[in-house]
């Protein structure tokens, strides 16, 4: 479905990424770990288009990704949740649900993506009125994700959804992503929380210094350094 | 004095809706862009000699001409944006800013020139029959083309609002001032809310422009004192508020006029920039504008 291959990417001068390959298939739930400044948001940032490749390709299905400007690839089906959510704050909980379903295909299904969001995050739908930056940490990660569905998706990036909360609401985020992919949403969880990730996810890729170390289902992980370090840490 | 004061205090808030809706322009093209287009008052000037020339030559209702000026102003931000602004797109906000001051500097320059040669430097205003019209209330004067053109401000500030609040294409634009990054994940182009918000931004100049020149007048060299009008309305009031920037023109009005009466016409000019400063110092954030997160 998502095919990344040899991808370099630069911030300015400084060489982010080198020779990223990775592929997630459709219906996966696949996780990319790895240390903290290791490359992670950044492959995220080359997949939407935040970032522009200097080489290597990008497909999803049959569409190539690497030139189409970032708001082009939304509408191919990629839905990223930003590190920290970056939900508009100054707007109520509906709003930014709204936003979710800008593109005209999506908001033609406007009303069935609401249902489905507030099916999935009855917190949301409580909330509706308020304004965004009112909402507690946890409530703020689930209306982040939930705008991201409301494209209906076809492919979710999550990036770090765990950062910041407490432990319970760690564990109840991940339920509800595991829930997610089972209802039929491909994704590709970023996280620190390397643990937590690997049990959750089918297959992971551990990204260290920009480079792809490593891949597999979890216990083939363990020998690697990072990994290691998050279960015995 | 005390029915100076009170006339004082109607003239007061009469410019007052004009310096927030020439204002609310500013803030909305800076809000969205992070342009600061310092030439946002020549633009205004401009408004004003399209709905002169519109009167004198052809002789259109001066308020019937505000839709053609809106006409006008938006070609003229098409065209700054397009030749000159949407170069500046991608910088860091730091170099925005102090790239689009001098691109603005130098567009304002450029226009007064034009108006010099086009409408020499008189002072030029627009006098339909009714220009002399006044109603008066317990003994202050009302003029009603002033009292039409607050009215007017009101009811653009007032779309305006309705515009950003219930349309999609609205909330696109309050979302890309928030995160305009995040405006991309949602599928937005941002390049064109920022062309979107530049034009409207020139139009609304276009309309405070037009309401100027009938209920004042213009002249060349008006512009930069307008920009600077607007800068200390937009600070007062917040970026991104209207109903802030609304009522801060209309403190701005009143404090001028107060400023005038009780002390001197010499400190009009400066009641403004004292304002500036405190709301500066004390409310960084406007007066009803709230602070991040």
């Amino acid at each position: 479905m998502l095919k990344l291959e040899e991808i370099d990417a630069y911030y300015g001068d400084l060489q982010a990424l080198w020779g990223i390959s990775m592929q997630v298939n459709e219906g996966e739930l696949v996780a990319l770990v790895g240390p903290n400044g290791a490359g992670k948001t950044t492959t995220l940032r080359v997949i939407t288009g935040l970032l522009k490749p200097a080489s290597g390709s990008i497909h999803f299905h049959d569409h190539h990704l690497g030139k189409e400007p970032a708001h082009k690839i939304v509408e191919l089906g990629i839905s990223q949740v930003p590190e920290g959510g970056r939900i508009f704050t100054g707007m109520s909980v509906l709003e930014n649900l709204e936003l979710g379903a800008f593109l005209p295909k999506a908001r033609v299904n406007k009303d069935e993506s609401l249902k489905w969001v507030y099916s999935i995050f009855p917190r949301l739908e409580e909330r509706m009125e308020q304004r965004a930056g009112t909402l507690s940490g946890g409530e703020r990660q689930m209306l982040a994700i939930g705008r991201a569905l409301m494209s209906k998706p076809k492919l979710l990036l999550l990036d770090e959804p765990s950062f910041g909360l407490a432990p319970i609401l760690v564990e109840h985020i991940f339920e509800m992503i595991t829930e997610i992919n089972k209802q039929g949403v491909t994704v590709l969880l970023v996280e620190q929380n390397i643990r937590a990730a690997l049990e959750l996810a089918d297959r992971a890729y551990v990204i260290e210094n920009g480079r792809v170390v490593g891949q597999g289902v979890h216990e083939d992980l363990l020998s690697f350094e990072s990994v290691r370090s998050a279960y015995l840490g | 004095m005390l029915a100076a004061l009170a006339q004082g205090l109607v003239f007061g808030i009469l410019v007052g809706a004009l310096y927030g809706l020439a204002a609310v322009g500013l803030s909305l093209v800076f809000g969205v862009t992070k342009f600061l287009n310092v030439a946002h008052g020549e633009l205004l000037m401009f408004g004003g000699y399209a709905s002169f020339w519109l009167f004198t030559l052809l002789d259109v209702d001066p308020f019937a001409s505000i839709p053609l000026c809106i006409l006008f102003l938006l070609l003229i931000g098409l065209l700054l944006y397009k030749v000159l602004f949407s170069r500046m797109v991608k910088l860091p906000t730091e170099d925005k800013i102090r790239n689009t001051l001098l691109v603005g500097f130098g567009v304002g320059l450029i226009l007064q020139n034009v108006a010099l040669r086009l409408w020499t430097a008189d002072d030029r205003g627009i006098t339909p029959d009714y220009a002399g019209v006044a109603f008066t209330v317990l003994g202050v004067r009302f003029p009603i083309v002033r009292v039409a053109s607050l009215v007017i401000a009101f009811v653009f500030l007032f779309a305006l609002q309705l515009f950003l609040r219930r349309t999609y294409t609205g909330k696109a634009i309050r979302a890309t001032v928030e995160d305009w990054e995040a405006a991309t994940l949602m599928g937005i182009n941002v390049h064109r809310v920022y062309l979107l918000a530049f034009v409207m931004g020139a139009a609304l100049a276009g309309v405070a422009g037009t309401l100027v020149a009938v209920g004042y007048s213009v002249e060349p060299a008006m512009g930069m004192h307008w920009t600077l009008k607007g800068l200390i309305v937009m600070v007062m009031g917040g970026v991104g508020s209207i109903t802030g920037t609304l009522v801060g023109g209309l403190i701005l009005g009143v404090a001028e006029s107060a400023t005038a009466i009780l002390i001197s016409g010499n400190y009009r000019q400066v009641v403004g920039l004292v304002i500036f400063i405190l709301v500066l110092l004390v409310r960084p954030q406007g007066l009803l504008g709230t602070k991040e997160g």
